[in-house]
């Protein structure tokens, strides 16, 4: 099998940045509107900026955005290397030729650690509201006067939600996610150039391995990263819904950049079955976010319990009914929308349709974070204009700019592995 | 009433497939092809047309979702109004899960059913086996032969110079 090599035009690592450009500028106009009419504001309602309750607006709302975006794009980088993984624990032929794209999107990840770290340390008051000392003092500081503020739910739970416990589990996500990302690198690189199967059992132990990891970290950074943004609402089914989005997500980008790359000329050995592939994933896991949606929903909404139910009332009437739309567009979108269109077996082995259904999806799932986040950080004030709009650009170029960059860095096709001659010939 | 059939006995999968091609190309019915184990590819060899029945799970599965729908909001919010957990009437909520339950019981049954259906399977139904090791290791090409239509040295050409190690003939009552 013969080496494919990557070129990124230079004119299209421009688009990149251009891409980035647009972003700061909307990024940049968006802060400065949300800052004028934010002190309009504050003249209307001076009570509640003397209390200190509108200051500082739009920091919180770009906070809110890099987190967003930054949980996003982790996530879909981070699925990349759990689906190396899982291909090579299945020991799955299919894949192969298209194994280095999701191989690529780990290349996301430092950077993703480096802004998680940075938005948390600058913005971790906005964001979470378990940081603020004060919920946690029983007494005030003579030590006899209750302290109207103390909350006693969040302190209960002060043991796992504390700065430097979360610090340190960020931290290690991180380290374990990048490690584990560089060894099944290496070692697909390796196997590149010196051939040989000791690379492919090793990959093996090393995704074994890293499932274990994954298993756990997916789960437990779903719950400090965007479950505890609701500080007081619990779900047992959190960590499987942030990782059912995210799953659907980068399976997207995965089928996405396939078709691109084939569009373009690439990838001339990947044929209708591996997109076939492909779209099944998509349409499966769509099917399979929409059940934990509905799983985590229904009991929710049965047993009606104030303190579970919160979280859905702030989503559909509460607030103003400011979330309702984005909370049924987000079912439409992700699943009304891929269920219908890609259930024939045509579509989805159409480049077109598979197309039009993963940008949808990643459109959906981005919804569908900023549902989880936004309206328990800025409640009615929370809006989809130049701020959201410019930091999704600015990420999705950074984005785009490391995982082609890592695309050019080894052949498309891995041309030693052992398995590569049955995903040639794949049939479905 | 008896068929008669001229079987070609294949022993590897590549040769069948191309044999296949042939026997197609100069023109001869084939009546069926049997083999150990699916084979990749070997339906559009033999020009088989995709089958219908996903369109038959559809509308089995669209008749079970509005089924499902229709007798849980006619029961449970006209025929005998309830009120359970202080829910509305029609809570759809929690018509979901035996909304979905249906839809696939029906689409899996209506699939089965029509499945028996069209290929007239029932227990009284006699299965011809035309060569034994169709089940162990040979591939099995049955060629239909019509009395005073079929040249039947130019047949066992046809197969023996596309592979075949045996060519047999058989009658089977059909």
């Amino acid at each position: 099998m013969t080496e494919e090599r990557l070129i990124i035009s230079r004119k299209t690592n421009n688009k990149f940045f251009l891409m980035i450009a647009i972003g700061v500028v909307l990024l940049i106009a968006g802060i400065i509107i949300a800052a004028m009419s934010g002190g309009h504001h504050a003249e209307g309602h001076g009570e509640a900026a003397a209390a200190g309750h509108e200051a500082a607006h739009w920091s919180k709302r770009l906070y809110m955005n890099l987190w967003l975006n930054n949980v996003y794009f982790t996530g879909i980088a981070l699925v990349g290397v759990f689906f190396v993984a899982v291909q090579y624990v299945a020991y799955a032929g299919w894949s192969v030729l298209i194994k280095r794209i999701p191989e690529a999107m780990g290349y996301y990840l430092p950077i993703g650690g480096a802004v998680m770290l940075v938005t948390f340390l600058l913005g971790g008051h906005d964001i979470f509201h378990w940081t603020h000392d004060y919920l946690y003092n029983q007494f005030l500081e003579d030590g006899v006067t209750p302290n109207p503020q103390y909350d006693p739910i969040i302190a209960g739970k002060a043991p796992y939600l504390n700065f430097w416990f979360f610090l340190i589990r960020m931290i290690a996500y991180f380290v374990l996610w990048i490690l584990f990302f560089n060894w099944l690198r290496r070692n697909s690189i390796g196997e590149d150039l010196h051939g040989g199967t000791n690379y492919y059992h090793k990959s093996i132990r090393i995704s074994a391995m890293f499932l274990v990891v994954f298993g756990v970290t997916s789960s437990t950074s779903a719950w400090d990263w965007v479950l505890s943004i609701d500080t007081h609402w619990f779900s047992t089914m959190f960590g499987w819904y942030v990782f059912a989005s995210w799953w659907v997500s980068g399976l997207s980008v995965i089928a996405l950049t396939v078709i691109i790359l084939k569009q373009n000329g690439y990838l001339k050995l990947v044929n209708a079955n591996h997109i076939h592939d492909l779209g099944k994933f998509v349409f499966a896991f769509s099917i399979f976010w929409t059940y934990i949606w509905f799983s985590q929903f229904m009991l929710i909404w049965y047993a009606n319990i104030p303190e579970e139910s919160i979280y859905f009332i702030e989503r559909l009437g509460g607030n103003g009914g400011h979330f309702k739309w984005i909370f049924f567009t987000n079912l439409l979108i992700n699943f009304a929308f891929p269920f219908l269109v890609l259930m024939t077996r045509d579509a989805k082995r159409q480049m077109i349709m598979l197309k039009i259904v993963t940008i949808a999806i990643l459109i959906g799932h981005w919804l569908d974070f900023y549902l989880m986040m936004m309206p328990g950080t800025m409640r009615t004030d929370a809006g989809i204009g130049f701020i959201e709009i410019g930091t999704t650009l600015i990420f999705l170029g950074i984005f785009l700019i490391t995982f082609t960059k890592g695309l050019t860095k080894a052949s498309l096709v891995p041309v030693n592995h052992p398995f590569l001659e049955e995903s040639v010939h794949h049939h479905v | 009433m008896t068929k008669k059939f001229v079987l070609g006995i294949y022993d590897d999968e590549d040769v069948l497939l191309q044999a296949i091609e042939n026997v197609r190309a100069a023109g001869t019915n084939i009546y069926e092809v049997f083999s150990p184990y699916p084979i990749h590819g070997i339906d559009d060899v033999l020009g088989i047309k995709r089958s219908r029945l996903p369109i038959v799970a559809f509308f089995c599965g669209l008749f079970g979702t509005s089924f499902a729908l229709w007798m849980q909001i006619w029961m449970l919010g006209f025929d005998w109004p309830m009120i359970i957990g202080g829910k509305p009437h029609i809570a759809l909520p929690a018509f979901i899960p035996v909304t979905f339950e249906l839809t696939v019981l029906c689409a899996a049954f209506g699939m089965v059913i029509t499945f028996f259906i069209v290929t007239k399977l029932k227990p009284s139904f006699k299965v011809n086996v035309f060569d034994k090791r169709s089940t162990d290791d040979k591939f099995v090409m049955a060629i239909e032969v019509k009395e005073g239509v079929t040249d039947m040295p130019a047949l066992n050409d046809l197969l023996r110079s596309n592979g075949a190690i045996e060519v047999n003939e058989k009658e089977v009552i059909k």
